[in-house]
């Protein structure tokens, strides 16, 4: 048995980053914004951009953002955050732009939005959290919503017959010659997170790189609005919502190689 | 002082170039019928001045875009018509509650619904009383003229930027589509300091714009500042005219292309015998009402004339309190009320209001009066003098 030295020096192996407020988030246990936010900040803190960063906070769950990442932010109208971006890009060259939004406000209210900003190339990081609900509301069904999964709004399980399919927004997006990085990580592991990670440090390169429009969309469970226990949450996370949203790398316009496809 | 040179100018045209004169740094627009000019003329004349041009995906793009370009600090215009502005409900509450700069020029045209692109006055309780959701209020400003609009857009900035509040210009179809010799007279107000704006957390702690308050005690306290600022825009940015009011015993009172056409009919109607003046609101909100109240003092009945079905008669209402009848004239869907029309209804209020004693002159008058020129003119000959105006703060 060996005692730790006298002289040992105490080596740092996690620290709160920077941009990451001392204030404890208001998220339900087992929500994943607080991973992303914690995300967003070390990427924007090793890139150095914390200080040029205007960051858009949507209507949802991550409407505080705010209070959580030391970073200007302007609250969106719900949706709309695609295209508040755009006004301050044009206006702020000289700023790095990043919008943070959720499923239901991405992927429905904000359809036109998002998809207009993305055609029109704007350079904006864009980050989609998709947790397959409305959580702020109490867990209605949202436009990711899988078949069969029940919500407050599909209390028998979402049938397509009459609330159609889940929207491959992302895919959509990545067709679009105006995004230049298209990607799509999970937060069910820490080896996911670890990717996730990388997929958000290219996406804000690309914005550096004025290259176009970039986005990652972020699985993530939701416990409370899934009505599951945290464990259950990513059981569910892996086994159904990356079976219909297949995570990884989709565009990567700025680079001729694509060489950093995770899974393969 | 030398004359400045007279052009002709479209009210669009001259609309857009006043805000770009006025350094407008960016525009976000729609295309839509009556106002199209004004968007064209951004989409070329931004560009060349270095400034932001964006054709926005739908109205709600564009008043979104503004406003994030608004939350920088940055001077910013859209512009629009009934069903675009209706569609800019939702942002103009939030610009209101984030209290972020943005003038928004309303070039009126005929509705409900897809209505009709002829000009029409039906967006003055959309613009005074509320056009999205909450508690605010937007000053709404009211030119009547081409040259007028042009002052206004300078003065719609400055108010924006003072009471860091979005704006309205409410013009109208005619008044964006008409053409008018303006002089070349621009004004670019000093901008405002904007110690709120975003920018980067660069060597000092975040700023964040926003209109969301959870706690009830925050929201009611956001709202009394903000009901302070009204009150105080309501105190001191009250903008009228008057014309011919001092010996009048009928009042008109019509704002915009409405006042143009009531001008005309108080001439004609002085001619005749009768003795009408005009009133006319230039700040829609916070509206004349107690300058109303007094000219209606002095009066025996008040005529309002819109091009609508009677938005503005609600507010005269209010401010003339019962004293007096209020009659109405208005035209709608795109029709526009002509002068005689007006006459007639100033006829009809006079033997309402006309006292016992009176003899009957407006009859003996009409008798003479003379048929409608055959080159009928909408606005009468001395149409393009501009108004005058009631300086900021004086009553």
């Amino acid at each position: 048995m060996s005692t730790t030295p006298a002289t040992a020096v105490p080596r740092v192996v996690y620290r709160r980053p920077e941009l990451l407020t001392e204030r404890s988030t208001h998220y339900c246990p087992g929500c994943g914004h607080g991973v992303v936010h914690r995300l967003v900040a070390e990427v924007l803190g090793e890139l150095g951009l914390g200080p040029r960063t205007i960051a858009v906070a949507p209507v949802g769950c991550a409407v505080f953002a705010y209070d959580y990442l030391a970073l200007d932010f302007v609250e969106a109208p719900h949706g709309r955050a695609p295209a508040v971006a755009t006004g301050i890009r044009r206006v702020r060259p000289d700023a790095f732009v990043l919008t943070y939004q959720g499923d239901g406000d991405l992927a429905a209210i904000g359809t036109a939005e998002i998809v207009h900003a993305a055609a029109r190339g704007e350079r904006i990081t864009a980050v989609f959290v998709n947790n397959g609900i409305y959580g702020m509301t109490g867990g209605q069904m949202a436009p990711t919503t899988l078949l069969g999964q029940r919500t407050t709004s599909s209390p028998a399980g979402r049938e397509a017959a009459s609330a159609g399919y889940p929207l491959h927004i992302t895919e959509m997006l990545a067709l679009l010659p105006g995004v230049a990085y298209a990607a799509r990580g999970s937060l069910v592991d820490p080896a996911w997170i670890g990717r996730t990670k990388a997929f958000l440090k290219r996406a804000c390169e690309a914005q550096l790189e004025g290259t176009g429009f970039a986005i990652v969309e972020v699985l993530a469970s939701c416990p409370v609005g899934w009505a599951m226990t945290p464990r259950d949450s990513l059981a569910f996370l892996r086994e159904r919502m990356m079976a219909e949203f297949p995570p990884g790398l989709l565009i990567d316009r700025g680079r001729s190689a694509v060489s950093d496809r995770p899974e393969d | 002082m030398t004359k400045r040179r007279r052009v002709l100018m479209k009210g669009n045209e001259a609309i857009a170039e006043a805000a770009i004169r006025a350094s407008c740094d960016a525009y976000f627009g729609y295309p839509i019928t009556p106002q199209a000019e004004l968007f064209e003329w951004m989409a070329r004349r931004m560009p060349e001045e270095g400034r932001v041009f964006v054709q926005a995906e739908s109205e709600l793009g564009a008043i979104n875009m503004a406003l994030g370009a608004a939350a920088t600090g940055a001077r910013v215009l859209v512009s629009s018509s009934g069903p675009g502005i209706s569609l800019m409900g939702e942002a103009m509450s939030y610009l209101a509650g984030s209290e972020l700069p943005v003038v928004v020029v309303d070039v009126m045209r005929g509705g409900p619904g897809l209505g009709s692109i002829g000009p029409s006055q039906s967006d003055y309780l959309l613009a005074t009383k509320g056009h999205g959701h909450g508690d605010y209020r937007v000053p709404v400003l009211a030119p009547s003229s081409i040259a007028e609009a042009m002052e206004l857009v300078a003065t719609a900035f400055e108010l924006a930027e003072r009471y860091r509040t979005p704006v309205f210009i409410l013009a109208d179809g005619i008044l964006g589509q008409a053409m008018e010799p303006v002089e070349q007279r621009y004004r670019d107000p000093p901008r405002s300091e904007a110690p709120w704006a975003v920018g980067g957390a660069a060597g000092r702690p975040p700023r964040v714009v926003r209109s969301l308050h959870l706690e009830p005690e925050a929201l009611e306290a956001h709202n009394e500042r903000l009901q302070a600022k009204y009150r105080e825009i309501a105190g001191g940015e009250v903008r009228w005219a008057g014309e011919r009011l001092d010996d009048a015993d009928l009042a008109i009172v019509a704002y915009g292309t409405a006042a143009r056409v009531a001008r005309t009919a108080v001439a004609r109607a002085r001619a005749e015998g009768l003795r009408p003046g005009l009133f006319r609101p230039i700040t829609l909100w916070p509206f004349p009402e107690r300058e109303l109240a007094e000219v209606a003092s002095r009066v025996r009945g008040v005529l309002v004339v819109e091009l609508s079905a009677g938005q503005m008669l609600e507010d005269v209402r209010l401010a003339v309190e019962g004293r007096l009848p209020v009659a109405f004239h208005g035209r709608t869907g795109g029709m526009v009320p002509t002068p005689d029309g007006v006459i007639d209804a100033l006829r009809r209020l006079e033997a309402r209001v006309r006292p016992a004693w009176t003899l009957p002159l407006v009859e003996a008058a009409a008798l003479d009066r003379r048929p409608d020129p055959d080159t009928f003119s909408l606005f009468g000959d001395d149409a393009w003098r501009p108004l005058e105006t009631t300086p900021r703060g004086e009553r």
